[in-house]
Order: C-alpha cells, then sequence, then structure tokens
C-alpha cells in the first residue's frame, strides 16, 4: 500500500491533485464560472443582440 | 458559528440535516402548496369559462382569473417550492450547514409579502393584464412591485444555495464532485439569477412607468426582456424537475446516474442554451432577423434539447439498470413491469417524464421552428406546450417529491395512503388531456386568451371549426379531473402536514418506500452499464413520435400556404 501511494506521488506534480482531475470537471466544479457562462451567453446571443436588432428599426416618419 | 448549528441524522438516508435548513424548506414547501391552491382554482375558472357549453365566468372576471391564474401557478408556486428544492439539494444533500439562514428567512418574506401585494393588486380589478403584462397595457404599481419584492426574495434564496455550496467544500462535508442532484440544482439556480436580473430590468422601469416617473416603455423592447424573464423562468423548472427526477430514482430504487459526466454535460447544455428558447415568442415579430430567430430558436436550442433528451434516457435508464442489479432482469420490461406503480413518488415521476417528454417536448420543439411556428403562434397551442412541461412536467414532479418530503423532512407519516396512489394518475391523465386538447383546438387556430370563441357580440362573424369546440369541452372535462387530482394532492398534503402521526426520532418511514439504497442520493459517481434495453426501445418509440409529429405539422403548413 504504501509503495502504490509512493509512486502515485512521485508521478503527480500537484500534490493536491488538482492536476489530475480532467478540465472539463474543473469547469463544472466551478460553480461561480457557471454562472458568470450562464448570464453571459443568452445575455450575448438574447438580450443584447436583439436589443441591437430592434435599436435599427427605421423610425416611421 | 457552525458549532452553534442543530443538526439530526435522518434514519433512513443517513444524511446530516440542518434543522434550519429544514425549516426554510418547510416553509417553502407550505407557502407553495397555498399559492398552488388559489392558482389551480383560478385555473379550473379559466378553464370552465373556456368551456363553451359552460361560460361561466363574465369577460372581466375571465381576465382577471387568468392573470391570477398565471401568475400564482406559473411563477408563486413553482418559485417558492423551488427555493425548498435549493435548500434541499444544497444543505441537506451535502450534509452542511446552511449559508446565512437569516438571509433565507429574509428571502422568504419577501417573496411572500410580494405574491400577496400582487394577488391583492390583481384582485382589486385594476390589474388584469395576465401574466405577461405587455404595455401599454399598465396595471396598478402593486402589481409590479410585488413581482419584483418575490423576485428580490428569490434572488436571494439564490445566493443563499451559492454560499452554501461553498461553506460544504470549504469544510469538506462531501467528496470530489458534488452529486447530480445538486448540480441539477446549481443549474436551476444559474438560470434563475438571469431569469431575475432580466425581470429586474424591464419591470423597474415598467414600475415608475406606472407612477408617471417615466413617459414611455418601447413594447418591443418590453417584450423581448420580459421574455428573457418569462420564458427562463420556466427552464429553471425544467433544471429543477429534471433533478426532482433523479432524485426520486435514487431515493426510491438507489439508482445511480448512468454517466454522471454525460449527465453533467447535459445541464451546461442547459446553463449555455436554454435560456435562448425565449426567442420563440418573438417569431413573428417582424422587427427582427432571421439569423437573430433562427440562432437562437433552432441551433442554440436544439442543443438544449439535446440535454432534455439525454436526462430522458438516462432517468428511465438508471431505473432500470437499478431493477436489473436488483435481478428483475427477464425480457425488455420486467424491471418497469415490477415497478413500484403504486408508490405516488415513482408513479408522478414517471407519468412526469413521459409526459414532458412525449407532449412539453415535442411540441417544444415545433413551436420553436420559425417556419411551423406560424401556423399555432398566439394560439391554445401555446399554453397546450407549457401546461405539458410546467404542469405535465414540472408540477407532477414536485407533487412527486413532496410524498418523500412529507415523512422524511416534515417527519409526518403520510395519511390516506390509498387516495395518494390514485393522485398521480387522476391528476397526471387529467394534465395531459388538457395539454392535447388544448394544443389541438390551437391546431385548428382556437386563440389564446379569448373569452368567447363564438365571437358573438363581433361585427364580423367568424366560426370556428365544430372539432375546435369539442376539444375545447374535451379540455374542460379534463380541466375538472385535473382540479379534481390538485385537491386530492393538497388534501393528502396538508392533512399529513398537520394532523399526520409524528414519526419517531430514528423512525423509518413505512410508505412511500424509501430503501437504504437511497442514500445514493447524497453521492457522486455512476452505474457504469450501458445494458437498458428496455429504455433503449422507448427512446425508439420517442423518436418515431417525434419525427411522426414533426412531419405532420409541416403538412399542415403547406395546406395552410398552397403553392402550386
Amino acid at each position: 500500500m504504501t509503495e502504490t501511494s509512493d509512486s502515485e506521488e512521485a508521478v503527480s506534480p500537484d500534490p493536491s491533485g488538482q492536476d489530475s482531475i480532467p478540465l472539463m470537471q474543473r469547469v463544472l466544479d466551478n460553480p461561480f464560472l457557471l454562472l458568470v457562462l450562464g448570464i453571459a451567453v443568452p445575455a450575448v446571443f438574447y438580450i443584447i443582440w436583439g436589443i441591437i436588432e430592434i435599436t435599427q428599426i427605421p423610425i416611421a416618419d | 458559528m457552525s458549532n452553534l448549528v442543530d443538526f439530526r441524522t435522518c434514519p433512513t438516508t443517513g444524511l446530516r440535516v440542518d434543522k434550519s435548513a429544514e425549516n426554510l424548506i418547510k416553509a417553502n414547501a407550505v407557502a407553495a402548496v397555498v399559492f398552488l391552491s388559489i392558482g389551480g382554482l383560478f385555473g379550473l375558472l379559466v378553464a370552465l369559462t373556456r368551456w363553451p357549453a359552460v361560460h361561466f365566468l363574465p369577460a372581466d372576471w375571465f381576465y382577471l382569473a387568468l392573470t391570477a391564474h398565471g401568475l400564482d401557478v406559473l411563477l408563486v408556486w413553482i418559485i417558492f417550492f423551488e427555493m425548498a428544492v435549493l435548500y434541499f439539494a444544497s444543505a441537506i444533500l451535502l450534509n452542511s450547514r446552511l449559508a446565512g439562514p437569516r438571509w433565507a428567512w429574509t428571502g422568504f418574506g419577501l417573496m411572500l409579502a410580494g405574491a400577496l401585494i400582487t394577488n391583492v393588486a390583481v384582485l382589486r380589478g385594476q390589474s388584469s393584464v395576465m401574466f405577461t403584462s405587455y404595455v401599454p397595457m399598465q396595471a396598478e404599481p402593486a402589481f409590479y412591485l410585488g413581482i419584483i419584492l418575490f423576485a428580490v426574495g428569490a434572488l436571494i434564496g439564490c445566493f443563499v444555495f451559492f454560499g452554501t455550496l461553498v461553506i460544504a467544500k470549504q469544510a469538506r462535508t462531501y467528496e470530489g464532485s458534488i452529486p447530480l442532484v445538486t448540480f441539477g440544482a446549481l443549474t436551476a439556480a444559474i438560470i434563475a439569477v438571469f431569469t431575475i436580473a432580466s425581470g429586474a430590468i424591464i419591470l423597474i422601469p415598467t414600475l415608475l412607468w406606472s407612477v408617471g416617473l417615466v413617459s414611455h416603455i418601447d413594447p418591443l423592447v418590453y417584450k423581448t426582456i420580459w421574455w428573457a424573464m418569462g420564458h427562463s423562468s420556466q427552464q429553471i423548472n425544467v433544471s429543477a424537475h429534471v433533478a426532482v427526477w433523479y432524485a426520486i430514482a435514487a431515493m426510491v430504487f438507489g439508482a445511480k446516474p448512468l454517466s454522471e459526466k454525460v449527465s453533467r454535460m447535459a445541464f451546461l447544455m442547459y446553463i449555455l442554451f436554454l435560456q435562448l428558447a425565449s426567442a420563440h415568442h418573438m417569431l413573428v415579430e417582424p422587427g427582427f432577423s432571421p439569423e437573430w430567430k433562427i440562432f437562437n430558436t433552432s441551433y442554440a436550442m436544439y442543443l438544449a434539447v439535446l440535454g432534455s433528451m439525454i436526462h430522458g434516457m438516462t432517468v428511465p435508464g438508471s431505473i432500470e439498470a437499478a431493477q436489473r442489479a436488483r435481478g428483475l432482469t427477464k425480457g425488455m420490461f420486467e424491471w418497469l413491469r415490477k415497478a413500484p406503480w403504486g408508490n405516488p413518488a415513482f408513479a408522478g415521476m414517471f407519468m412526469s417524464l413521459v409526459f414532458f417528454g412525449f407532449i412539453g417536448g415535442i411540441s417544444g420543439v415545433v413551436m420553436g421552428t420559425e417556419q411551423i411556428n406560424l401556423i399555432m403562434h398566439n394560439t391554445l397551442y401555446v399554453p397546450g406546450h407549457f401546461h405539458g412541461t410546467v404542469v405535465a412536467g414540472t408540477t407532477l414532479a414536485f407533487m412527486a417529491i413532496t410524498y418523500l418530503l412529507v415523512p422524511l423532512i416534515f417527519r409526518r407519516e403520510l395519511m390516506m395512503k390509498k387516495l395518494a396512489s390514485w393522485q398521480p394518475y387522476v391528476f397526471g391523465i387529467g394534465v395531459a388531456g388538457i395539454s392535447l386538447f388544448m394544443m389541438g383546438a390551437g391546431t385548428l387556430g382556437v386563440s389564446r386568451r379569448h373569452w368567447d370563441m363564438t365571437f358573438a357580440d363581433a361585427q364580423l362573424p367568424f366560426d370556428y371549426p365544430s372539432a375546435a369546440y369539442l376539444m375545447m369541452g374535451l379540455n374542460g372535462i379534463f380541466a375538472v379531473l385535473a382540479a379534481i387530482g390538485g385537491l386530492m394532492f393538497i388534501v393528502i398534503v396538508v392533512g399529513s402536514v398537520f394532523f399526520g402521526r409524528r414519526l419517531g426520532q430514528d423512525e423509518k418511514p413505512e410508505y412511500p418506500e424509501v430503501p437504504p439504497q437511497s442514500a445514493a442520493v447524497g453521492h457522486y459517481g455512476s452505474s457504469e452499464t450501458l445494458r437498458i434495453p428496455g429504455t433503449v426501445f422507448l427512446v425508439g418509440i420517442f423518436f418515431v413520435a417525434f419525427v411522426l409529429y414533426y412531419f405532420v405539422n409541416w403538412k399542415y403548413l403547406s395546406e395552410v400556404w398552397p403553392l402550386s
């Protein structure tokens, strides 16, 4: 058991084990990053893009 | 600080339960059920008025009842219950204390005050502007103020949820990643923050307009931003009820997701794309480009629909895997035949899953297609669709998990067990009928939000096909059935919470049965099997239904608009 543990530590450059966690899992484990994405994507593609389109409608004479 | 927190240990799941979180769950769930009964009553009045043979309410009361119905069930019942889900999925499932219980109570107080203020404003009769409250229709200032207060309270609840995630991570109350049910609740909370921010952007100026401090609100800007709130609020529901599906699968069967990674990616699809479906409300507006419409309602929305289809396969798949591991391996469907159909938590959850997919899901994709949206936009097809998602999907799922919350959180024995075993079927079949017949009437052109489909006092007469009258009559009959199912739920739950036998400190509830494996609900991990032939067959049926219905609607369009 001890040998296995030692060899694992030798392989992993990061003692906290963060490097061994896949990138996508780290993204999904970060609620505040997800919060930013969940607000930014609809804000840009639905609200901001939509309001830009409305402002480009010509005003009737 | 944490030393002062009062915990108990759940004798069934072994989870540590923060009592302040437990009390908040109780308060939010009770408030939710109260507003469900009020909103449900108004819904019955609306359905009885749209039933041509009954035509119950006069016009002014019809629009008042329709406004109150939309407000109380689409917003108040659902969001109160979602607050209960957020506290359950964070503090309880993560074995953690709740962050800022006083803030959570403040949020609850604001939500309650806001809901009451808006309801009073509607009942006074000067705010019959429908749930959407499109400008230039103007309600009393109290109508907007109440919704804003309610939203601020819900926002506080969301941040209490985020704070609890931080506390649980720092205190290492769970190993690895958060469990899938909590991840689903996180998805709901993220969409809720966007929803509430959008509501604030448009409703605060509208409140100022209603008191005369702002001179003009552009109707198209209002409609665009309002739907960022109005439709996204229903996406909170979708995320929350999918989390509830996973929770019930785990608590009734000890089922683990087929693959946590895949299910979490499906929730990520919701976080990124589900809210863009709001654009389908703008598909007939001439001011937007086809690029904006098609990107939002087709390309982006299809990715969110992919997420729903993944959940639609993995939830029954995880149940099948758990049942097969228990030895129910005969043929394709022994696992399903021998499922606990008398357990209202399972029956409600499974019907919610089927109706949400077959009725709400397929019709949502059809409505999101720009061309075929033209044949049903602003018809009764639209409420038919969202009764399939929000009522047959969300409400039925929330009712189902309530049958588990009563013994596990309220610590009361469920009363009227026989009635409880029938309730999901009565309510579910009633609501499925409402959805299907409204969609049928909408396909025949019957408009939504209209008091009199005979146009009796119109100067230019118009007749709908006689089949539309049949559809509306059937809609009324099934609405009565759904109302009976709703009443059964309220009688069982209120009776059990107030008069049910109190369970002992270490006593495990007997009904609905919750096995020891239910502790899986609080852990990250997959069942790591794809041997689910029954689920694969059911998914095949879903795809065939999807393709056929999609094709039928294009056929309808070709008949409306002949090109020869």
